[in-house]
Order: structure tokens, then C-alpha cells, then sequence
């Protein structure tokens, strides 16, 4: 393998034809993230005909259908909230912004069938809120009604994946969206103008990869759309395995939906315009100071969602846990802790190192290199349970040719976590590289620097920002993560997620409601940290 | 700025670390495996392995079921055995996928979970060995446990009618054939199609009445709907309770969990097809796993799940009911009465599974 080296020096216009030598830094990523997709690629080694007829006609049209729907709704949904909030947090001046932009992300920290649960039991007809409207008013609006149906698991979805988009599109906001917004106002345009056709454009990567985070994410969902009722393309998925018992033909139906978002993601970057480098933030203008009412409007807005995305859940996983808030102390609560903290901080180390290496191999390379990360990074689109299936397969395989024991220990749920969530740790690194002079290299590079000086001299600390975010990211990514967990974990190594799970199996939401208060708890309070680090040093910079 | 370039290969060295520790931790138990496969598979039918005087000192089981319902019966098993179990629980499916994917190198010798159709499957793809068991064939009545002797049920799980007392008069109620009647239109609460214990029900019925019959029956069900289906019996019978509808079809156990909460809880629990062809019931169940490095143990743990004792914790524990007779109920339950008891052999619901999901799908049950 190459050692890692960083972009050669060219100018601009001059790019290189031939793989930069740090491409093969994702050979050894391929190698592990194509063992268990290999598996889904066997799966089409036969195809059923009669299963795929029986897909066709009863379910797959309108699942496909119910899936678009949710891309669409989600998607659209994520933008407005994960965009609009960002540029506020990042750009604006308002009372209580530095007491709410660090909590915005916080809805990360809720599981996703955590908060459909809550706002089911809530919202449902015979839940608190129908119920006194009925003793009070006699009837329930129907949009209220409706928000228990099936279609009630949109607005959830948007709420549980918004933080996406937020969290990269404020990083990139509050590196150059000012300056490039005061430079477009000093050319005499509107601010609406100036922020869709300057600012707007120029976070466009950063916002992509929040997007493609978000969506990837509401595909591949269980969780919440079985809770609400609401069939996907996912739930196709699941009932071919566990209802219809062929695991081969619900492996095809997963790859699919792998396909098919490759695709996109390979479309957002096809209609990438040429490289929009955001300035510098040597001089940061200050924020635009939104005064009164319009001030107020902008604190009542983010209000608003952290309390319908953070606030009432939290409450509601209270409430659910006083009677049982003294197991908290117990050696197994203490253990169940201790354990997830672990695999968080393990799997996140090694989700940010792939991370790194996709980005390294990738940075400023060939569209074919870019092909190939993307590929390395696919594992976030499959459904959980058909990965881990497909991760079990290739080590209990690979177990056998080498008579290792890969498959009972540790290093197969760290595997599963690299495959599953390098794109999040890639994601944030890409937005932050996006930002970098590639000057910088050039002139390290003419003092004499080595690759090594110049990657952990001047990269590395360059990075610093994007590295801490991915590590975020996916240390809380793993925490909640269920279904690799549950199937790779050895003897002992249960998490609070695993509780979960267990204390769920027969429908007792409430009875989980501790170890998913304590998750939380925990997602938490390392991600507002951290926020507040970030956002403390774009916004601590005066004019 | 340099937290990075302090931090990162910190990391990486934990990082390295864990990995070589664990390939460590990871090999002795890929040893114990190895040597007792073999023998395991020729060891089970030889003999009884309850008087073995060179007991194993750890039994691995899979199960699907909620640790609080296990944790307690191992431990009881340990104390008079002396035999430690471990357990991973996962959902039916993966355990199943593990099962199979592990092979011959597999650490569990029992797989223990709810639902025949699933204990049929893992069966079906070779997954379970027979137990030759007097005692099993004698305390479990014959529909209960898989004819050719690879699963046993542990517990049973009875799915009936719930309705509310003030909206339906229990005479009206009779069979689930009877709910497609225009009487009930806009009245009835169905759970989704997706959970299994529908999927039993219905490959039950295909079995009874055939395939065309059925579709018809569900298709009447649907018809009568009073809103979309529901992801879990809880919710289905707090509708009923809140009167979004009037007759609902459930596992009697979530409705005992209720009603223990509350004893005026206004949903009532009516028996259905007493004079036809008895309630649908399905299992909890075990099975010894083909390649079971433990086999004597593990037959050892099934056979004494059946015991007195075993088989009082865990009908109370989750207000299930016993397959050994004369067993005590919890108080709740035994409030209910007694009922007549669907006599098909259950394999038919894991023969008919896929079928009766078929069947679902072209009825268009969500």
C-alpha cells in the first residue's frame, strides 16, 4: 500500500489524468466494506420468478410508491429545517441563539423508533392528546387524527433527520456564508437573492452530504415506518425474509435499493457545478443582527422545533422512567453504560479513520476515485438487519477457509460499524476539505515537507473541525445503531440499545423507556459540547 | 489545533488493540467448539443426559424471548444442575441466520423462542435434531411439539376476540369467520399483517378451511375495519378501550398485562370458535440445535422447562399458559375460564406461512 500522501502539486487548470498514488488508500477499505456486499452481489446467483411475480403485483408498486413519498416529504422537509435553522445559528443575531444552536442537532441523539413510539402513544386515537379533545370539543380535527395514520411518520422522520443537513450546512455557513453573502449585498442584490444564488450555492456540497445522510437513513428505516404502519420499500424487505422465508430473494430487494441510491448519489455529483470554493474566513463580517420582532420570529422558530423534536420526547421518557429511575445505579445499568460507550468510542475510531481514507484517496482525484468512495461508502443505504446478515455470512465463510473465529468476536461488530457508517464520518470531512487552499500544500510542499509533514502538519490540523464532527457522528450513530449489535455482539457485550431491544420485543415501550432516556442522556451531552466548542469558534470572532 | 495530531494515533493504538485482545478472547471459545461438535451430534440420542456425572460447565442458548422471562429459569436450572447458561437474545429471524451461518461451528446447543412457524423453519433448513424423549412426549400433548420430535412447546399462546363490554353484547360474538358479518362494518380492529402471530392465525385457517374460504374471510375482515391496521396488541385494545372500535383480535397475555394493571379495565376476552373448531393457539417453544456442542445439557434444560416449577414461572411470568396440566395459573388468567384449544398440529402454521402471507398480500391486509 501507498503511504499516504496528500495532492500533487498542480496548478488549477493542469489536473491529473492518472490515479494520484494515495487512490489505493481504498483498497483496503474496498477489500473490507466489498466482503459483505459481495454477498448481496451471490444473491442474484438465481432469482425466483414466482416470489418476484407475487412482488410485483401485490406489494412492490405501492411500497415504491410510499418510499418516493418519503424521500420527497423527508428530504424536502430536512432541507427547509436543517437549512433554514443552520443559516440563522450561523449568520444571524438573535436573542437565546447561543443557548439554541448547540441543541439543534440534539434529535440525533433520539433512535428513531424511540421517537416514533412517543409521538404514537401521544398522538394516537385513544392517547392523551385525542382523548381531551374529545371531552373538551366532542371531535378530534382530522389533521390531528391524521397524524396518528400511517402518513403521521413523515413529519417524525423530518424531525429525527433534519440535524443532518443542519450540522453540515452550519459548518458551512459559518466558515464563508457571511462573507460571501456581504460581498453578494454589496453588489446591490436582495438578501433572498444573495442567499439562494451565493450562499446557498456555495454550501451545496456540505448540505448534499447532509441530504444524502438524511435520505439514506429513511430508506433504510424499520423502526418508525413498522411502528406507524407506513409499508416502504424497507418493509418489503423484511416481509420477504421473515414472512415469505427467503432471505435470497429479500437480499436482491435490499441491493436494489442500494442501486438505486448509489445512483442518486453519483447524479448529485454529475450536477455538480464547477468547484465553488468558499473564501476564507480571515475576516468575518458580522452576524446579521435580526432586531426585534423579526428577531423574536427567528427564536420562536427554533424554539419551537426543539420542542417538538427534543423537549416533549424528553419529557415523555421521564415521565415513563421515575418508577424505575433507581435501577440507574445498578451494576448492570452501569455495565450496560460502560459497554456502549466503548463500542461507540472503538467503532467511531475506526469509522473516522475509513473516513480519513476516503477522503485522502479522494481529495482533488479523478471522478473514477470518487466512484470507487462512494462505493466503499454504500453500506449506510441496506437495511441493518440484511447487513448484518451479510456481514454474519462473510465471516462465518471467512471463518471457515482460515478456521479463525472472527465471526463470535469483537472485530466483526467494529467491521459492521466501519461498513455501515463511514459515510458519516466522510460526509463532514469532505465539507470541511472542500474549504482548504490547496495552495497550502504547494507551499509546504516547496519548504521542503514531506507527505507525512504535510499530512500530519498541515491536513490534519486543517481538518480538525470536520474530524471532530464525524467522530461525533458516528460515536452516536453506534450507540443507537440495533441490529448489527444485536447479531454480532459476543457473549457480554450487551448496550443499552440491545436493552432496548429486549425490553421492546413484546410491545413494552414504556418498560425501555430508562435505558432510552440514558441513551440519549449520553448521544447528548457530548454532542452539545462539542457544538458549543465549534460554534464558539466561528461565532467568538468579531467583525 | 493539535488535539488531532495527539489524539489520532492514540486512537489507532486502541483501536489495534481491541482487535488483537479480542482475536485473543475470541479463540478459546472457537476451540471448545471444535472437539465437541462432532461428538455432540453422535452423544444426543445415546443417552440421558440428566444423572451425567461430567456435567458441562456452560450451556449457550439463543433466544428470542425477553431476558426477565429466561433470566430466572436459568438461574433456578444453574442452582440445581450446576450448569451456567449464556444467552444472546436477538429476534427469531437473526437467530435463525446465525444459526445457520455458523454451522457446525455454532456455540448454542438450544434455540428458544415464540412462535411454531418460526421453530418450524429453523427445522425446515436443518437447523434442529430430534430429542427421543419419553418425557418430553409425555408432558406435552401431541399438537404441541413437531412430529418428528425437533421442537418442543414450552408455553401457550392463545389469540382471541377482546370487545368492549358497554358496545357488544358477548352473545353476538361466536367464531373469527363470524366478524366478516355486515353487523361489524366499521367496528373491528385488525394488527398488522407484518407480525407473525396474524401470519399462524391465517395459515391455521388455509389448513381448516382452505385457501379460497379464507381469502374470503380476510378479505371480509378488511371490509370491516375501523381504521388502518395496528403495530401492536397493546394499541389495538387501548382503541377498543377508547372506542375507536369494538372488537379487536389479540394474545390474550397483552390484555392480562393490562387488566393486572387495572382490574376495571373495559375490555373484556371472549373464547372464540368453542363450537367449532377451538381457539388458535401457537407456542413458545424450544429445539437442541443440530450441531450443539452440549447436547446432553441442553436436551437436560428442555426436558426440565417442562418440570412443575419451571412450567408454574412461565405461565405467570408473562400470563401465558402452561402445556403440562395442573399447573396453577396466575389469577388474571384463571379468570378468564377455561377453552377449547385448536387440536391441528402446530406445524402447519410454519408449512403454511409463506402461504398465508401470500394470501395476505393479494387481500391487501397492510
Amino acid at each position: 500500500m501507498a503511504p499516504a500522501g496528500l495532492p500533487p502539486v498542480t496548478t488549477p487548470h493542469a489536473r491529473v489524468r492518472r490515479l494520484p498514488a494515495r487512490a489505493w488508500l481504498l483498497a483496503p477499505l474496498l477489500v473490507l466494506v466489498g466482503l459483505p456486499l459481495l454477498m448481496l452481489v451471490f444473491s442474484w446467483a438465481s432469482i425466483d420468478g414466482d416470489i418476484w411475480r407475487h412482488l410485483g403485483t401485490y406489494l412492490l408498486p405501492r411500497l415504491i410508491g410510499h418510499s418516493l413519498l418519503l424521500m420527497v416529504v423527508v428530504g424536502a422537509g430536512a432541507l427547509v429545517l436543517g437549512v433554514g435553522l443552520a443559516w440563522l445559528s450561523a449568520c444571524c443575531e438573535y436573542p437565546g441563539r447561543r443557548w439554541l444552536d448547540p441543541l439543534l442537532i440534539l434529535p440525533l441523539a433520539f433512535p428513531t423508533y424511540v421517537l416514533a413510539f412517543i409521538y404514537l402513544g401521544l398522538l394516537d386515537f385513544a392517547g392523551p392528546l385525542q382523548t381531551q379533545l374529545r371531552e373538551l370539543v366532542g371531535a378530534t380535527p382530522a389533521w390531528i387524527a391524521a397524524l396518528s395514520k400511517p402518513v403521521g411518520v413523515l413529519p417524525i422522520l423530518v424531525l429525527a433527520f433534519y440535524p443532518y443537513v443542519y450540522l453540515l450546512a452550519r459548518a458551512s455557513f459559518s466558515a464563508g456564508g457571511l462573507v460571501a453573502f456581504e460581498a453578494g449585498r454589496s453588489l446591490g442584490a436582495g438578501p433572498l437573492r444573495v442567499f439562494l444564488r451565493v450562499s446557498l450555492p456555495a454550501a451545496r456540497p456540505a448540505i448534499m452530504a447532509g441530504l444524502a445522510l438524511a435520505l439514506m437513513e429513511t430508506l433504510a428505516d424499520f423502526g418508525a415506518v413498522a411502528i406507524y404502519g407506513f409499508d416502504t420499500f424497507t418493509t418489503a424487505v423484511y416481509r420477504t425474509w421473515l414472512g415469505l422465508f427467503d432471505l435470497r430473494a429479500a437480499t436482491q430487494l435490499a441491493s436494489l435499493l442500494m442501486l438505486f441510491l448509489l445512483a442518486l448519489v453519483f447524479a448529485e455529483r454529475a450536477t455538480r457545478s464547477a468547484r465553488v470554493r468558499q473564501a476564507e474566513r480571515r475576516s468575518v463580517p458580522n452576524r446579521i443582527v435580526l432586531r426585534g420582532a423579526r428577531g423574536w420570529l427567528a427564536t420562536g422558530a427554533q424554539l419551537l422545533v426543539l420542542i417538538v423534536a427534543v423537549v416533549i420526547p424528553l419529557i415523555q421518557l421521564l415521565v415513563w422512567s421515575l418508577p424505575s429511575l433507581g435501577q440507574l445505579w445498578s451494576t448492570d445499568a452501569l455495565e450496560l453504560i460502560g459497554n456502549t460507550m466503548l463500542l461507540g468510542t472503538l467503532g467511531a475510531a475506526g469509522v473516522v479513520v475509513g473516513g480519513l481514507l476516503l477522503l485522502l484517496a479522494g481529495y482533488r482525484a479523478p471522478r473514477r476515485v470518487a466512484l470507487a468512495s462512494e462505493l466503499a461508502a454504500s453500506g449506510y443505504a441496506i437495511p441493518g438487519t440484511v447487513l448484518a446478515v451479510a456481514i454474519m455470512l462473510a465471516l462465518t465463510s471467512l471463518d471457515r477457509v482460515l478456521d479463525t473465529a472472527l465471526a463470535g468476536g469483537l472485530m466483526a461488530l467494529l467491521l459492521a460499524y466501519l461498513i455501515r457508517f463511514v459515510r458519516v464520518a466522510w460526509g463532514p470531512l469532505e465539507g470541511v476539505a472542500a474549504r482548504i487552499r490547496p495552495e497550502l500544500f504547494e507551499t509546504a510542499r516547496s519548504l521542503g515537507a514531506s507527505r507525512w509533514t504535510r499530512l500530519w502538519h498541515v491536513m490534519l490540523p486543517l481538518l480538525r473541525p470536520g474530524l471532530v464532527t464525524a467522530f461525533l457522528l458516528a460515536l452516536v450513530e453506534i450507540a443507537k445503531e440495533m441490529p448489527a449489535t444485536l447479531m454480532l455482539r459476543p457473549f457480554g457485550w450487551d448496550t443499552l440499545a440491545i436493552r432496548i431491544y429486549e425490553l421492546t420485543a413484546e410491545g413494552q415501550w414504556e418498560r425501555a423507556a430508562l435505558p432510552a432516556l440514558v441513551l440519549v442522556v449520553l448521544g447528548a451531552i457530548p454532542a452539545v459540547l462539542l457544538m458549543r466548542r465549534l460554534g464558539g469558534a466561528a461565532g467568538a470572532r468579531p467583525g | 489545533m493539535n488535539l488531532v495530531t495527539r489524539w489520532l494515533p492514540m486512537l489507532l493504538a486502541v483501536v489495534l488493540l481491541a482487535a488483537c485482545s479480542n482475536d485473543e478472547s475470541a479463540a478459546p471459545s472457537g476451540d471448545d467448539v471444535e472437539p465437541a461438535a462432532p461428538a455432540g451430534s453422535d452423544a444426543a440420542p445415546a443417552e440421558d443426559g440428566s444423572t451425567a456425572p461430567t456435567s458441562p460447565e456452560r450451556l449457550v442458548v439463543y433466544t428470542s424471548r425477553q431476558p426477565h422471562l429466561v433470566e430466572p429459569l436459568f438461574d433456578d436450572f444453574t442452582e440445581e444442575t450446576g450448569i451456567a447458561i449464556d444467552y444472546i437474545s436477538d429476534s427469531e429471524a437473526a437467530l435463525i441466520e446465525r444459526l445457520a451461518a455458523e454451522g457446525d461451528r455454532t456455540p448454542a446447543s438450544v434455540l428458544i423462542t415464540v412462535d411454531a412457524g418460526n421453530l418450524w423453519q429453523a427445522a425446515e433448513r436443518g437447523l434442529l435434531q430430534p430429542i427421543d424423549s419419553d418425557v418430553l412426549d409425555e408432558r406435552i400433548p401431541a399438537e404441541l411439539r413437531d412430529p418428528d420430535d425437533q421442537w418442543f412447546g414450552l408455553s401457550i399462546r392463545a389469540r382471541t376476540l377482546v370487545y368492549h363490554p358497554d358496545r357488544v353484547d358477548p352473545a353476538d360474538l361466536s367464531t373469527y369467520q363470524a366478524l366478516t358479518a355486515p353487523e361489524w362494518a366499521g367496528r373491528l380492529c385488525l394488527r398488522t399483517s407484518r407480525k407473525v402471530y396474524n401470519q399462524s392465525l391465517v395459515a391455521m385457517m388455509i389448513e381448516r378451511l382452505g385457501e379460497e374460504r379464507t381469502e374470503q374471510i380476510v378479505a371480509g375482515w378488511l371490509e370491516n375495519l375501523a381504521t388502518e391496521p395496528f403495530s401492536s396488541d397493546t394499541r389495538l385494545i387501548e382503541a377498543v378501550a377508547a372506542g375507536q372500535c369494538d372488537v379487536g383480535l389479540v394474545n390474550t397475555y397483552y390484555l392480562g398485562r393490562l387488566q393486572k394493571d387495572d382490574p376495571d379495565y373495559p375490555v373484556e376476552l371472549f373464547w372464540a370458535n368453542q363450537d367449532t373448531s377451538g381457539v388458535h393457539v401457537n407456542i413458545s417453544g424450544a429445539g437442541l440445535t443440530t450441531h450443539a456442542p452440549e447436547p446432553a445439557a441442553g436436551r437436560q434444560l428442555i426436558e426440565w422447562m417442562t418440570g412443575l416449577d419451571a412450567q408454574q414461572f412461565i405461565a405467570a411470568s408473562n400470563m401465558e399458559y402452561p402445556v403440562v396440566d395442573d399447573v396453577p395459573l396466575d389469577p388474571t388468567v384463571a379468570a378468564w375460564g377455561e377453552f377449547e384449544a385448536d387440536s391441528i398440529n402446530l406445524r402447519v402454521a410454519g408449512q403454511r406461512q409463506a402461504e398465508a402471507v401470500r394470501l395476505m398480500d393479494r387481500a391487501g391486509w397492510r
